[in-house]
């Protein structure tokens, strides 16, 4: 079973391109977009047991942190940039989403939706900092470092004359047609500069 | 017990007026490579796999020796159902010029003189050493080498290998490596090669037949290995242990196992290997540098290889970052290069030793590895 946003990364991106996962894991995604788009695939991931993995599905990965390991590379070198569920993570997300406009054409960025309407009811009514399915962890033992929406990732590309080509909105139950900063868990970001 | 013990091989070419011309423009011939092959070349011959070996490494790189208390150097990583699977791979290890294990090196006798070369043998690189490795993989009838890898000494052969015949190499493993020695490397071995020729038995290289330099010898061991090692596997494997007594004797024969230990080393390796060498190869390894004639960006300009670059936690004489800055010279070109930093404390011996990661890194890369014969089908 192909995990959601995976389908929906896959629909973004365009056959025979060339594509750089920021924070790639196991290789899942690339491993997808070699087989089903024929893409040439590279990624970038901190954890060395998912290296192993990586190389075990064929992915061509480097072992290396998200914020450094984009300036190893030329300009406009990739068609896509990924940074799925990993740009909550990186200690200066400006600067990574900057950079990887830079070396890639277009950049696909997967967040969680902290502000969904679970989290906000959480917070209202049990005065907790929330714990969700796109957010599963404590105070002190999330990896994210940044907790941002829908609407706070339209107003950061807004500000730096980022175009958003595409927004898709996902819960569940699959993309979510209205209210994405209420009813979604996560959402996925096609951008250019 | 093996089914099968393994002989060496060997091959001689490069006999007057045809020699070996050398980086320094030296000439040397004939040249005789001491080889070890394991597994069966196929019919398209597009499995074979070049090993290279470290700096007191020799062509023995798996399998056993009639007789032999030890199997090859590389044993756990070479064999049937091993990371370089025979029964898939056609697997070549080659004793490297200069060296003292059947390759033509200073202690060969001179065809000149009918002696010992001694310091009369030519300055070699680690290009000259690959060069002479093309020479065998040509006579072998072998066009692409599906992979090549070696740790250390063993990753720059791989490294100028890639650079030098471009198209040849399908992929290449660099493991523990760099591509150039730095200053404290350099200074490490400088220290050995001093050790070595301070030795009143050393005699200019010309102690053949005679006492041997065994203290200087033993003493740039002890060196070596300590720079092989990390603290921390120090710490681990001997501590502030004593040998074979309860307290320290206040005096200057050995206290500590680390001691006995070094001393173990030194004296195991005036045995089996020979000092000239040793001199020629740490100066070849010294004076290696992939971007002596271009920066590294450009070194790499019409590399095709895939590669897959290994590194450990603890290796403070190769350092991870090396090899980082060969991986981003690397993606400056677009190679296919991926990087992996083992975690592990086993210092610079980790290639050696860490078998269980690299085992799994190596199988699976070469899975992913395939060579496309003249005729365009993939295999």
């Amino acid at each position: 079973m192909m995990r959601i946003d995976h389908k929906y990364i896959l629909e973004m991106i365009e056959p025979n391109s060339h594509v750089l996962d920021l924070g790639c894991g196991d290789g899942e995604l690339l491993s997808l977009l070699m087989k089903e788009r024929n893409c040439r695939a590279a990624g970038i991931e901190i954890d060395e047991k998912a290296i192993y993995k990586c190389v075990e599905r064929g992915v061509s990965v480097s072992h290396g942190d998200v914020d450094s390991g984009l300036a190893d590379y030329a300009d406009k070198r990739f068609d896509y940039v990924i940074l799925n569920e990993s740009l909550q993570e990186v200690l200066d997300p400006e600067k990574v989403i900057a950079e990887a406009l830079r070396v890639g054409k277009k950049a696909i960025v997967g967040i969680p939706n902290f502000c969904n309407l679970n989290a906000r009811l959480q917070i209202f009514f049990l005065g907790r900092v929330p714990v969700t399915k796109s957010l599963p962890y404590k105070w002190y033992n999330t990896p994210n470092l940044r907790f941002l929406s829908i609407k706070d990732f339209r107003d950061f590309c807004h500000e730096r004359s980022i175009t958003i080509e595409r927004e898709c909105a996902l819960n569940a139950q699959g993309e979510v047609a209205f209210a994405h900063n209420l009813l979604s868990d996560i959402a996925i970001f096609l951008i250019r500069k | 017990m093996p089914n099968q013990y393994i002989e060496t091989q060997y091959f001689t070419f490069a006999h007057p007026p045809h020699e070996l011309v050398l980086k320094s423009g030296v000439k040397l011939g004939p040249v005789t490579l001491a080889y070890e092959t394991y597994g069966q070349l196929n019919a398209d011959k597009s499995n074979a796999i070049l090993i290279f070996h470290a700096l007191t490494g020799d062509a023995h790189a798996a399998g056993w020796h009639k007789d032999a208390k030890n199997p090859g150097w590389w044993d756990p990583m070479i064999g049937s159902g091993k990371a370089f699977n025979t029964d898939k791979y056609f697997i070549i290890c080659i004793n490297v010029l200069g060296g003292c294990k059947g390759s033509t090196g200073p202690s060969s006798i001179n065809p000149a003189t009918g002696k010992p070369y001694g310091l009369n043998f030519p300055v070699i690189t680690i290009e000259d050493m690959v060069i002479s490795q093309k020479y065998l993989i040509d006579h072998l009838g072998i066009k692409k080498l599906l992979s090549a890898s070696g740790g250390s000494m063993g990753g720059l052969m791989a490294l100028e290998w890639t650079v030098r015949f471009p198209g040849t190499l399908q992929s290449a493993i660099l493991i523990a490596t760099n591509y150039k020695h730095t200053a404290q490397q350099i200074a490490l071995h400088e220290v050995a090669r001093q050790a070595i020729m301070s030795d009143p038995n050393w005699k200019k290289g010309d102690y053949y037949g005679k006492e041997l330099p065994a203290q200087g010898m033993s003493v740039s061991r002890m060196i070596g290995h300590i720079t092989y090692m990390s603290e921390r596997s120090m710490e681990e494997k001997f501590g502030r242990k004593l040998e074979g007594k309860e307290k320290v004797g206040y005096d200057f024969s050995h206290d500590f196992e680390v001691e006995s230990y070094l001393k173990y080393r030194g004296a195991s390796f005036v045995q089996r290997f020979d000092a000239n060498s040793y001199l020629y190869l740490s100066k070849a390894l010294d004076y290696f540098d992939l971007s002596e004639d271009t920066d590294l960006v450009g070194a790499f300009k019409d590399v095709k290889t895939k590669f897959l670059i290994i590194t450990f936690t603890s290796d403070w004489l190769y350092p991870s970052y090396q090899s980082k800055d060969i991986v981003k010279a690397m993606k400056a070109n677009e190679v296919d290069v991926s990087f992996i930093e083992i975690e592990t404390s086993y210092g610079h011996d980790s290639f050696l030793v860490e078998i269980d990661g690299q085992s799994k890194l190596v199988s699976d890369f070469l899975k992913n590895v395939t060579v496309t014969p003249p005729g365009g089908v993939t295999v």
